[in-house]
């Protein structure tokens, strides 16, 4: 691995590289295309979808409880003695409740993808500055890797917003606060509704989404140009505006995590959901830069970066696997402990209903990379950390979707071909960009005033 | 075979790893390198065993975390079965989240005391032991690195006044 010969500063897109990412969007488009084409259009083919189904009768039918205009009829489908006008009525609403919940399969199946993605190269973008604001030494040479993936930032944002002004257009029903129907029989959005309104939402997100791009833009600017300087001003400059980025992106991030995945139970709310959702994308972000890291290296780039600095990322991947572990369970445990019913319901509906993802994913997040990433020595070995990062990558698309899912599809959820092709198509997607991205510059900081250091990083 | 060995001091731990690499290059047996102070990437330097101690500390944590499984069933549910915060399931397995906390600081209490205790024993170390370092002032700022002589006294003192030693001392040990 170490000892190649040929010393190639420039990336080149492998063709090879390059229609696999065409061929992973253009399934993934036919799969998304099929999703939604599938889905029920009124509840007529509900009803013949449900007669079909093994476990019928609707009364052993699970709903998500936030989804309060159905409250009642979960309640009253308890009491077995009602009237049959009542049963019947009670039946189309049950209906039409089901024919939400499939309705927003493809769109809740597109939105994790979504959202996953981007906050992939958010967490990158967070390392990134991280890195810069303390001066490290060991991760210059990796700085090119990180500006490359972030490349996805402005095309994830993009698609993104357009998605958040759907939702507004009503398009769907992701967000059930959304909808002046659901708000007017709700006391709880009601109260909320100064905050969690269309017009402030999507401006917050507008500000944020802008906000983290022009600091992905001035940043890269400011790296690319200290190549050919002379002095280092554009390297404390990016110091100075890394620092700021910081500050901006902790808060920015919190708010994000609000609105765009905790107002999906908006009964609901968890104060360090903010933390949560960060160390999830943050610990995929890193194991990201390993990934590609390795691929760049495998084909003979990158020549300064050893075994040293991949030992380092495989321990903050170790690391932050924990630190999600421990807001996992920390937020588990409160609620569990206090056992308060309008707070307890967000984990009953997941333990209940999520059973297999909901614990699948602490396996996948907690359990597997504490186990293989402990060992010193493997940190160091290729084949056990793209095993270890596409685990923890399928980790935390299953930790979004626990997040997403049960307030948007509740009991009808299932990863087919909506939630796979969803994947696939962004994950084809985020290669095309991400590996165009470095081809654009040399993949060596080379005045960084670190770089040496960087380079004879060793211990 | 004589007990002469060399004492070759150093004020520098950049010069010192070059020292040592060069020794090691030139076949002559470290016994042993004194410094003030960790530095980074010598035992690898001097060719030492990786160290086993991360293996005692796993089994310590597990050791840990197992004491601290069986301390809370005993006293929570076996001894005395206590209901708190009405939570009275009598099962361990249904109070394991409020547990979890004490089974992770038992399984962090076990392997860092035992793997310090261990790490002593290993070293030999103990209270009022009598301090093994040849010199005083590698506790302070200066390295010392100890060679064995196998009758070659003049090379070696010539070898390492080479190596950037600001002092080359040929002892007699006991």
């Amino acid at each position: 691995m170490l000892n190649k010969l040929i010393v190639i500063d420039m990336y080149t897109f492998s063709s090879k590289l390059k229609t696999f990412s065409f061929i992973l969007m253009a399934v993934g488009l036919l799969g998304i295309g099929y999703g939604f084409l599938t889905a029920p259009k009124d509840i007529q083919e509900v009803e013949n979808l449900l007669a079909a189904d093994s476990h019928g009768g609707h009364g052993e039918v699970q709903h998500e409880v936030s989804n309060s205009s159905h409250k009642e009829n979960e309640v009253a489908a308890e009491h077995k003695e009602t009237t049959d006008a009542k049963e019947a009525t009670e039946h189309k609403e049950h209906l039409t409740h089901v024919l939400h919940q499939l309705q927003n399969k493809p769109w809740a199946a597109l939105y994790v993808a979504c959202i996953f993605f981007l906050l992939i190269s958010m967490g990158v973008l967070a390392f990134y500055a991280i890195q810069q604001v303390a001066q490290a030494g060991w991760s210059p040479v990796l700085f090119r890797v990180m500006q490359g993936i972030t490349a996805y930032l402005p095309v994830g944002s993009v698609l993104f917003f357009i998605f958040l002004v759907l939702c507004g257009l009503h398009f769907n029903h992701l967000f059930i606060w959304l909808d002046p129907e659901v708000v007017a029989h709700d006391k709880i959005i009601q109260t909320k509704s100064g905050y969690l309104n269309f017009p402030f939402w999507i401006v917050r997100a507008a500000i944020f989404l802008f906000g983290w791009n022009l600091y992905r833009y001035y940043s890269r600017k400011n790296c690319l140009a200290q190549d050919e300087a002379t002095d280092n001003n554009l390297y404390k400059k990016n110091f100075k505006i890394s620092a700021g980025f910081l500050v901006f992106f902790i808060v920015s991030e919190s708010i994000m995590s609000w609105d765009w995945i905790m107002s999906i139970d908006p009964h609901w709310f968890s104060t360090l959901f903010g933390w949560y959702v960060f160390a999830s994308f943050f610990v995929s972000g890193i194991t990201m830069i390993t990934m590609v890291t390795l691929y760049l290296k495998s084909r003979g780039y990158l020549e300064h970066v050893n075994t040293s600095h991949i030992h380092d990322l495989a321990k903050f991947m170790f690391g932050i696997s924990v630190f999600w572990t421990y807001l996992w369970f920390s937020q588990f445990m409160l609620i569990w402990y206090a056992n308060i019913p309008e707070e307890v319901t967000y984990f009953i509906t997941r333990i209940q209903l999520y059973n297999l993802p909901f614990f699948g994913a602490v396996v996948m997040n907690f359990l597997f990379p504490i186990l293989i990433l402990i060992n010193t020595d493997f940190k160091r070995i290729t084949w056990v950390l793209v095993m270890a990062g596409i685990v923890i990558l399928l980790g935390h698309y299953i930790d979004f979707f626990n997040m997403i899912m049960p307030g948007t599809v509740g009991d009808r959820w299932f990863i087919g071909i909506s939630e796979i092709a969803s994947v696939l198509f962004f994950l084809g997607l985020f290669i095309y960009v991400v590996f165009t991205a470095l081809t654009k510059a040399p993949l060596l900081p080379k005045r960084n005033p670190f770089i040496e250091e960087s380079k004879h990083f060793h211990y | 075979m004589s007990n002469k060995v060399i004492y070759a001091i150093y004020n520098d731990d950049d010069i010192l790893m070059d020292a040592v690499k060069k020794t090691r290059a030139a076949h002559h047996h470290i016994e042993e390198v004194f410094t003030p102070f960790p530095v980074h990437g010598l035992d690898k330097a001097m060719g030492l065993a990786p160290t086993r101690l991360a293996i005692c500390a796993f089994i310590y944590g597990l050791l840990g975390l197992s004491f601290g499984t069986w301390m809370m069933n005993y006293i929570m549910i076996q001894d005395w079965p206590q209901d708190i915060g009405g939570k009275p399931s009598f099962s361990y397995i249904e109070n394991m989240p409020a547990f979890v906390p004490i089974m992770f600081e038992e399984t962090v209490f076990f392997a860092a005391h035992l793997m310090v205790i261990t790490f002593y024993m290993r070293s030999k170390l103990w209270p009022f032991k009598q301090a093994e370092n040849p010199d005083v002032r590698t506790t302070d700022n200066h390295f010392l690195m100890e060679v064995a002589i196998n009758d070659n006294e003049e090379e070696l003192v010539s070898f390492f006044k080479n190596t950037g030693a600001v002092e080359v001392k040929v002892i007699e040990k006991q």
